[in-house]
């Protein structure tokens, strides 16, 4: 009688045995790795707009201070996305007749708002503060990286739990002098406060507080 | 400190067996423990793990960021704006501030300038920024339950006003509720005067004929009382609503209760409180001695005690009466200036005649003013108009009197043989089925208006978004019925009031929509005095019935005009803790006569033939022989909510006899089963609510604090929050601020009944001494954010934590739902989403609050000491780089209490105002010796008995 087995099957069971622990180890790595990649989190990769709106031209090449468009950066939770009127301040005047402007100037003809695809999103669990971040010496640049290169927006960070809490842990690298916040590009020099003088300066809450849950989630 | 046995149910009181081995059970019925097996069980996790798996693979579908075409004047993205308002419920307005979040209103507050609010805001209130939201309002035109266009009403209408111009309005008729708006006052006005042989009619089915009955009797004019408890040493209510709905009732529970809590903050003098009622009330609840009497019982006593302090002849005092009664009138002599009388607009003109009659004896501290609202004629004339087939065109501004008017009156009968009957209501109610056209009406928030308070201060009605559905406003119909150039609700409010205003109207115009109050518009004192033959001309006491059945508003459903509001029907009743059902309150003694067991269904036959078939609920409390019915529910024309919810008990009131009658009472054998949440928990005989007598008050109180442990430090703030028991009125508001504050959901009547209410504060209730009359005392129980947390130290996922302030902080996104630290909180205030109760609420996403998460199914929830609202001043505070003021932060519960009785700051801070109610003697922590360092405390209840009345 010929056995069921032959000499071959020790060696693809041992194969299979092999390839399934392989693979749980590598469906593991994928599970822990994998959201965190620059693809899965979506950093660095322009989103598609209604209007292809430069920040690169607009920050970069004319110089528009941040707040020209988002205006409640100052003193509420959200930057504040500009209204048509905005856009149409200057725009009604320069390239009155770009193609690329049409779905602007049919917004203000119909009344009716460009929806904007969010770019830096969070889950609704998490409440940011746009105001606090600036009170207190965070620039633009350091979440929102340098927009000034950017033709079309993308994500500059993850913008993952830990990214926040390691700034909220210890905030004093990504501290700026108040002139330098809405600044691109920008480098501290000799003469910047350091971190430390910043933090002091700023009266800003010690790590423990600022990593209560309560800061973020409500 | 000595102890009372507080109990709040029977079976707990009796510790029955039964009921102590129900609440045992994990999961009460009827949801039952068990019923999956282990293969079963393991089935479903590993279904519910794959399909968990495969939800976590999807990407989020992208999100838009929709900024406005042009900038809206002084909004700023994200930054809440406040909009004062009024809002008119039962004719008269109270002031309210609504919160915009980018445009929609998402909270009512008060509005602390307007006088009958005085930043307070009740349940009802509250509620209506949920019935703006209703999904299931009225949104079309009905021509006989067909969707017409709004032009064929106006054609029709413009048809008719040249009839009317030839026969001068015969025919015509307009029905409204209680009047007090000047504009449509105005309106209504001048369209009798174009149209004489038109007529306006009133029925308001809260109505408060009798109070004005009382002072026609008394003093022969329909003069207005308003009791000043600010100035009151001794307080005799009658079945007084002038805590809970009475017109002013929250400025009224805010002076009471300075007055009640006076040892607790060192102000003032202590008042005494008796009550003499049929039927529990909230003032009741609070007095110092509360008797329960049968009606017939009670005009009696109070003729005996006005005689006794001089309001009427001798042989008044003939006759048997209470013992106590010698020793409240002693106490009311001894207090003339100081003590006054007060009754609830149920009872009859003749007790308000004789509380009258007492408070001008006693010289008591009331106001008496002019009528705010503006009379006309009554349902009962045209209901016989309408018979008679006199009535051409009838016009319903609101109200729906096919479900709320007396039913000897036979509207819906009387409304079939109107030609054309045209009904303005926010829902296709049961009046809509009958009337020939139905208009869909704005919601307040939607429509310009203008109401005056109890004491007659006007207020503008201003909207606060624009009309979700196509709404016409009450104004508007006016103006269409008269031909109006106009039909502009705001056009008839500004030039009503711009005749009116001397000056440059427009400035002045502009501050009164700001302040939300039109400043000197107070009615004006009136001057009065007793009729000569006052006593003489009183109606002989009329034989007392066998069994009376007292036909009362519902607490928070009132008429029954918000029923389709689920925070209303999910909100437990101060009293009975009833919710989404009405019962017949019977007391305990009757219930025993009658042999009644729990729930048992009996019928009630009224003296004029109605029958109603209601639940029974045994009510400590009650007084004997006497059945208390709510109305407001049995709605079989509204939205899905509030259809067939609880019984109509409307069918019983007669013309004449709106809050009483004579009835008999049958058990039907049947058995129901009412959700209360009531006797969902158990004290085992812990000491919850504590009580001093006022002579006490100062005794200091032993803590035993006891650690192994050192203390954790606060350096910062540290938040702490003290309820005082002598100032909760048990009313509601907090519960209902809370849950539109925080997104909290309503769970429906079976959900109840499995314990799983929602509501982060509960009020409970407790019944101190014999059930025939008892002591009743209330206690609002939030989070106690314990600094030694017993929830957290279970949470196998760190869900639960402490912050840097000494919050018990709830992370969501964290939560695994293991329930644990609900099973380990000693105080029961967490709460857990057993179903996605948010994600199945059909009421639109823009109404809920931005600020605050919507949580999810299996996610635990409780009281966050409004997180939301702490983090927003600290914020603010860190921006301007300055300390967070004492008083800054308010939570909702302690923003909406009409008595101030929550106080919410810094404890790390002496001088702040919970750290100096905390400072008193009366101050002590729910369980303390569990060692849990709750952060909130209780100020001990004080009573202040009258020593010559015997502990009943």
């Amino acid at each position: 009688m010929t056995p069921i087995f032959g000499p071959a099957a020790n060696l693809v069971s041992k194969l299979v045995l092999l390839a399934l622990g392989g693979s749980l180890v590598v469906l593991l790595l994928v599970g822990w790795i994998g959201p965190s990649t620059e693809w899965a989190s979506r950093v660095g990769y322009p989103v598609e707009q209604p209007v292809p709106f430069s920040h690169k031209h607009h920050v970069g090449g004319l110089g528009l201070d941040c707040r020209f468009c988002h205006t409640t950066v100052e003193t509420s939770a959200t930057a504040g996305m500009p209204p048509t009127h905005t856009c149409m301040t200057c725009h009604s005047q320069l390239w009155t007749n770009a193609q690329m402007l049409a779905p602007v100037r049919q917004s203000l003809a119909d009344d009716k708002p460009i929806q904007w695809t969010r770019v830096n999103r969070l889950p609704d669990y998490v409440y940011f503060n746009h105001s606090i971040h600036v009170a207190k010496g965070i620039g633009c640049e350091t979440c929102h990286g340098n927009v000034a290169q950017m033709p079309l927006m993308e994500k500059a960070h993850t913008l993952r739990m830990g990214w926040c809490v390691d700034c909220h842990r210890d905030p004093r690298p990504n501290l700026r002098p108040k002139s330098a916040e809405f600044a691109m590009g920008w480098h501290p020099t000799a003469e910047t406060p350091s971190g430390d003088e910043l933090f002091k300066q700023e009266h800003i809450h010690t790590a423990q507080e600022l990593t209560d849950c309560s800061v973020c989630h409500r | 400190m000595s102890r009372r046995f507080w109990w709040r149910s029977f079976a707990e009181r009796a510790d029955d067996p039964d009921y102590l081995a129900a609440i045992a059970h994990e999961f009460p019925e009827p949801h039952g423990e068990g019923g999956v097996d282990r293969r079963r069980f393991l089935q479903l996790v590993a279904a519910s793990a794959a399909l968990a798996g495969l939800d976590g693979c999807s990407s989020l579908p992208p999100e838009h960021i929709v900024p406005r075409v042009e900038p809206l004047a002084g909004e700023e993205a994200g930054v809440p704006r406040y909009v004062a308002t009024a809002l008119v419920q039962e004719g008269y307005a109270t002031g309210a501030i609504l919160q915009h979040r980018m445009g929609r209103p998402v909270k009512l507050e008060g509005n602390p300038d307007h006088p009958a609010s005085l930043g307070a805001a009740d349940a009802t209130l509250q509620a209506a920024i949920l019935d703006l939201y209703d999904p299931e309002r009225s949104a079309a035109v009905l021509n006989s339950g067909r969707v017409v266009d709004w032009n064929k009403l106006t054609l029709l209408l413009a048809g008719k006003r040249t009839d009317w111009a030839k026969t001068g309005g015969a025919g015509l008729r307009i029905l409204t509720g209680r009047m007090t708006s000047p504009t449509l006052a105005a309106q209504l006005a001048a369209l009798l005067k174009q149209y004489p042989g038109a007529a306006w009619h009133q029925w308001e089915p809260m109505s408060r004929d009798a109070v004005a009955g009382g002072a026609n009797l008394a003093f022969g004019k329909p003069v207005e009382a308003l009791p000043q408890f600010d100035k009151a040493d001794i307080v005799l209510a009658i079945e007084s609503d002038a805590i809970s709905s009475a017109p002013g009732h929250l400025a009224y529970a805010r002076a009471f209760a300075e007055r009640r809590r006076a040892a607790e903050t060192g102000q003032g003098k202590m008042s005494r409180v008796y009550a003499i009622e049929a039927t529990p009330t909230l003032i009741g609840a609070s007095a110092d001695h509360r008797f329960a009497l049968k009606p017939a019982e009670i005009e009696t006593t109070l003729r005996a005690i006005a005689a006794a302090v001089g309001a009427g002849p001798n042989e008044w005092q003939d006759g048997d009466r209470p013992h106590w009664v010698d020793a409240v009138v002693a106490d009311l002599s001894t207090h003339k200036g100081v003590a006054l009388v007060h009754a609830g607009a149920e009872q009859s003109s003749t007790i308000h005649s004789l509380a009258h009659a007492i408070n001008a004896a006693l010289s008591a501290p009331v106001r008496y003013i002019e009528p705010v609202a503006v009379g006309a004629a009554d349902i009962k004339s045209l209901a016989a108009e309408m018979h008679a087939g006199k009535v051409d065109t009838l016009l319903i501004l609101g109200g729906n009197p096919a479900y709320d008017a007396p039913a000897d009156l036979g509207f819906v009968e009387a409304l079939k043989r109107v030609k054309l009957s045209i009904q303005l209501a926010t829902h296709a109610d049961e009046t809509a089925a009958v009337a020939a056209y139905h208009v869909p009406a704005l919601h307040p928030f939607e429509d310009w208006g203008d109401g005056r308070a109890f004491d007659g201060t006007a207020a503008i009605v201003q909207p606060q978004i624009r009309p979700l559905v196509p709404g016409h406003s009450a104004a508007e119909m006016i103006a269409l019925l008269a031909g109006a150039q106009t039909l502009d609700p705001r056009k008839q409010v500004i030039d009503h009031w711009r005749q009116t205003t001397p000056g440059d109207f427009d400035t002045v115009w502009a501050g009164w929509l700001r302040r939300g109050v039109i400043p000197n518009t107070a009615a004006g004192a009136a001057s009065v005095s007793l009729r000569g033959d006052f006593a003489a001309s009183l109606p002989k006491p009329a034989a007392a019935p066998g069994l009376t059945v007292l036909i009362r508003p519902d607490p928070f459903l009132r008429d029954g005009a918000q029923a389709n509001n689920g925070w209303l029907q999910e909100l437990p009743r101060p009293l009975t803790r009833l919710v989404w059902d009405n019962a017949a309150l019977i007391a305990p003694a009757t219930a025993k006569r009658l042999e009644l067991g729990p729930e048992d269904v009996v019928e009630i036959a009224s003296a004029g033939g109605a029958k109603v078939r209601v639940p029974a609920l045994v009510a400590p409390g009650q007084a004997e022989d006497c059945v208390t019915l709510s109305l407001g529910f049995g709605r079989t024309a509204i939205g899905a909510v509030g259809r067939d919810v609880g019984v109509d008990v409307g069918r019983l009131r007669r013309a004449g006899a709106l809050w009483q009658t004579g009835a008999t009472l049958h058990p039907t054998g049947e058995h129901a089963t009412l959700a209360t949440t009531q006797h969902q928990q158990n004290m085992a005989g812990r000491d919850m609510v504590r009580t001093r007598p006022l002579t006490a008050a100062e005794d200091k109180h032993e803590t035993v604090e006891a650690s192994l442990y050192p203390r954790h430090p606060y350096d910062g703030n540290a938040w702490g929050m003290t309820i005082s028991l002598s100032s909760c009125i048990g009313c509601g508001a907090c519960t209902a601020a809370c849950q539109a504050e925080n997104n909290i959901p309503v769970v429906g009547r079976e959900e109840v009944m499995r314990e799983r209410a929602m509501h982060w504060i509960r009020v409970d209730r407790y019944w101190g001494g014999t059930p025939d009359a008892p002591e009743i005392a209330f206690q609002p129980v939030p989070c106690m954010h314990c600094e030694d947390a017993p929830c957290e130290v279970v949470c196998p996922v760190g869900a639960t934590t402490h912050d840097s302030d000494g919050l018990n902080v709830m992370v969501y996104n964290r939560c695994v739902g293991t329930r644990f630290c609900s099973n380990n909180c000693p105080y029961k205030v967490r709460r857990f989403n057993f179903y996605g109760y948010s994600g199945n609420d059909p009421r639109p996403a823009m109404s809920w609050n931005p600020d605050v998460t919507v949580r999810g199914r299996g996610v635990m929830e409780k009281c966050t000491y409004c997180i939301q609202r702490i983090r927003e001043a600290k914020i603010a505070a860190d921006r301007d780089d300055r300390p967070i003021r004492d008083g800054e932060i308010v939570t909702a519960c302690q923003q909406a209490c009409p008595t101030q009785a929550i106080v919410f700051g810094d404890i790390n801070d002496p001088k702040s105002a919970v750290s100096t109610r905390k400072a008193t003697p009366l101050d002590y922590a729910l369980l303390e010796e569990l060692n849990t360092r709750p952060r909130t405390t209780y100020a001990a209840r004080v009573t202040n008995r009258n020593p010559a009345i015997a502990e009943g």
